[in-house]
């Protein structure tokens, strides 16, 4: 686009008026602010000794874990729609012919690279059996890359470790399956 | 010329051309949906999602008059003054209805359907349906029935197009396949005792419109929204269908028919359609190795860098020769023109009297033809007639492969190069210990051999996904194709190893090549151009370059 450009609107600076000239009252309006903030109740805490609250469990995006059905058995259907949607291409999923009567295909491997997630949410979004799901779980880490990459089992292990203090979301939103 | 009417335009169609409402309104750009009609199948009329507004346009009085009701598309012959009217509220709405219907009972299991994202129904019912659903019957699985050996049939997911069905009784003329019960309990199954299990089951997967028949190769094993596809030859047999790869990262899938009116219609058999597993066999040559007879080894078993076998290959082919020798070369009729020229030229370049032979040529069983005119050849290889014409450029008494192995055995050639490329084993011990006198023997396979034993060399091929060129198939049709996936980490290509041993810069082109021995054979000069994706058929363009 050139500065020629019809479709371009040049807009200039509003000239200083007479309180601006002073440079005093903006002074002043700037340092009351730090020093509202000095005494007003602090937000930060000191982790990792001091835990932060999260507020809503339930909507925020921490470390994904894969739902269990109530038969324990894992949820997902690998239908590949979070992979799709994953804008990170995180998610490594190789399908298979179920075990199981009941249902027709399941994840034989399902991967998530952690390290390469930017947790947007947009897996859980997709999901259309309310299988993966972001937890509260925030302070994420590991002494190597490998160990990052989270398979199908640690995944089922984070459902079994905050399934109690984070419930599934769908039966509230009106789950499908 | 006949004038048909779409819409309010008018288009002339040839006054030869028997078209439908359906191909008709395609030749203005409308497209009408439909399910159980099919180009290459008989028409049925039988879905109803085709049906039009239609009438016919008096010639002297240019007077329209329509059809009360609405017709199907797909049995109406477009005529001269045929008039089609395919978006009018009333066709709107019937299309609508016709989708409510069939989604009343169709289970909503898309995220595991395995033709979600090439599915009709879908498309359709985005395109026509409504957005609600007004009945509540929500089916969510389907009951599974295997019909064959590779096809399965989700039963609820049918639309009863019938087109399967048609398909063993025309196409493939087994007719395994029928409709059980009648109305609304209407089902596909296969005939008791006789299962699909014929040369062109797979075909039955393609037609399905919808996810009712899935492929048990391909089932589950990826969604197909990410799947690229590059179109190609199946080197299965001399027929060389046009074929799609279709892959992702650089793993094959599956290949799906590509349609060619000269060549395979819109079918391929389940020979070609299964016969890609081995480019990811790994059993496959995957890198070039020297044996110790030739060169002392200094203990490492590291395989050479390519840029020295370039070098190498020459130089102990030019000793091997020597001054009294003489290279035998078998060109594969797997390889393509291309790769078969260059092969040639080198040849030709490291020893000026080098004996050029046509490759093995495999052969089983004989031809197998169908109903439906579609032929399986026996001959197993997809290029012998290319590879004839390019060797009797060089030699115009064309050798054949046992012609070379006598001559390897009575020791009129002291080092040989054989190229392969073949995806199953063709050699046995007898034939391989022909070449044990050779000095210098270089092999070029996809997979060991007896032969590969005995090699000096031992370079890797590659299959007919990871070529570049052109085959020219048993009636005389050459199609050009290119390479859909990267062959494994480690394997040059023959077009690319040859190109680089004949000293050629940058990238190998088999367009640079191809134009290069067309301007030197009056059979193939009619590659010079760039080739049309049906092919070109060589022989009408002898006929006219002869008068």
């Amino acid at each position: 686009m050139k500065p020629t450009d019809p479709h371009v609107t040049w807009i200039d600076d509003k000239p200083l008026g007479l309180m601006e000239k002073l440079y005093l009252p903006l002074f002043m309006q700037g340092l009351s602010t730090t020093a509202r903030h000095m005494i007003s109740p602090k937000v930060t805490v000191h982790f990792p000794e001091e835990r932060p609250t999260v507020g809503n469990p339930l909507i925020y995006r921490g470390v994904h874990r894969l739902n269990r059905d109530d038969d324990g058995r894992v949820k997902c259907v690998a239908c590949f729609l979070c992979a799709t949607a994953c804008p990170a291409h995180c998610i490594d999923i190789v399908a298979a012919e179920s075990p199981w009567s009941d249902r027709e295909k399941y994840p034989e491997s399902f991967s998530i690279d952690e390290l390469r997630c930017i947790f947007c949410g947009m897996c859980e979004e997709a999901c259309p059996v309310d299988a993966i799901e972001l937890t509260s779980l925030l302070d994420l880490t590991g002494k190597s890359r490998e160990e990052m990459i989270f398979d199908k089992e640690k995944l089922l292990s984070v459902y079994d470790m905050t399934k109690d203090s984070e419930p599934m979301k769908s039966a509230s939103l009106g789950g499908t399956l | 010329m006949q004038t048909v009417i779409v819409n309010g335009q008018e288009i002339e169609i040839g006054a030869t051309d028997r078209l439908n409402g359906i191909q008709a309104a395609r030749r203005v750009g409308v497209e009408i949906p439909h399910y159980c009609w099919h180009p290459g199948l008989s028409v049925v009329a039988s879905c109803r999602m085709c049906l039009v507004e239609t009438g016919t346009r008096d010639k002297a009085t240019g007077k329209i008059t329509m059809v009360p009701k609405l017709v199907p598309a797909c049995q109406t012959p477009a005529v001269d003054g045929s008039v089609f009217v395919t978006d009018s509220d009333i066709v709107k709405a019937s299309r609508a209805r016709v989708e409510e219907a069939l989604l009343i009972d169709h289970p909503i299991d898309c995220p595991i359907c395995d033709k979600a994202g090439e599915c009709l129904l879908q498309d359709y019912h985005f395109e026509h349906g409504q957005a609600q659903r007004r009945a509540d019957i929500k089916p969510f699985t389907s009951r599974r029935r295997e019909v064959g050996p590779t096809v399965s049939l989700f039963v609820d997911r049918c639309v009863m197009c019938t087109r399967c069905v048609r398909f063993t009784r025309e196409v493939s003329g087994t007719s395994e396949l029928m409709v059980i019960n009648r109305g609304s309990k209407e089902e596909i199954d296969s005939f008791p005792g006789f299962p699909l299990d014929n040369k062109l089951a797979g075909n039955v997967v393609d037609l399905c419109p919808v996810g009712a028949l899935g492929d048990k190769d391909f089932l589950y094993q990826q969604r197909v929204w990410f799947l690229e596809n590059q179109p190609n030859v199946c080197g299965g047999c001399s027929t060389g269908c046009s074929i799609s790869t279709e892959f992702h990262q650089d793993t094959v899938y599956r290949l799906k028919p590509r349609e060619n009116p000269h060549i395979n219609k819109w079918w391929i058999c389940d020979d070609g359609r299964y016969g890609w597993h081995h480019l990811h066999d790994p059993a496959r040559i995957l890198s070039a190795a020297r044996s110790e007879s030739v060169s002392p080894s200094n203990g490492s078993e590291k395989s050479p860098e390519w840029s020295d076998v370039v070098v190498a290959l020459r130089k102990d082919l030019g000793v091997a020769i020597g001054p009294s020798g003489k290279l035998g070369v078998s060109v594969s009729p797997m390889l393509t023109l291309e790769e078969a020229w260059m092969l040639c030229t080198l040849a030709r370049e490291i020893d000026p009297g080098a004996m050029l032979a046509v490759g093995y040529v495999p052969s089983i069983g004989s031809d197998e033809t169908f109903p439906g005119g579609f032929m399986i050849r026996a001959e197993k290889c997809p290029n012998r007639l290319g590879v004839e014409q390019i060797v009797a450029m060089f030699d115009p008494s064309v050798r054949s492969w046992n012609d070379l192995v006598s001559s390897a055995s009575n020791g009129e050639i002291t080092a040989a190069w054989i190229s392969g490329g073949y995806p199953f084993p063709w050699i046995d011990q007898t034939t391989a210990d022909a070449f044990h006198t050779m000095s210098c023997l270089v092999v070029q396979d996809l997979f060991d051999s007896p032969l590969t034993k005995k090699a000096h060399w031992r370079l890797p091929s590659v299959g007919f996904a990871e070529r570049a060129g052109t085959w020219i198939n048993a009636s005389h049709r050459a199609q050009g194709f290119s390479w859909a996936i990267r062959p494994p980490a480690g394997v040059w290509p023959e077009g690319r190893l040859f190109w680089n041993m004949l000293g050629r810069k940058g990238l190998y082109d088999p367009g640079v090549i191809r134009r290069e021995f067309a301007t030197g054979s009056a059979a193939l000069s009619a590659l010079f151009d760039d080739i049309p994706a049906h092919g070109i058929d060589l022989r009408i363009s002898q006929l006219a370059s002869s008068t």
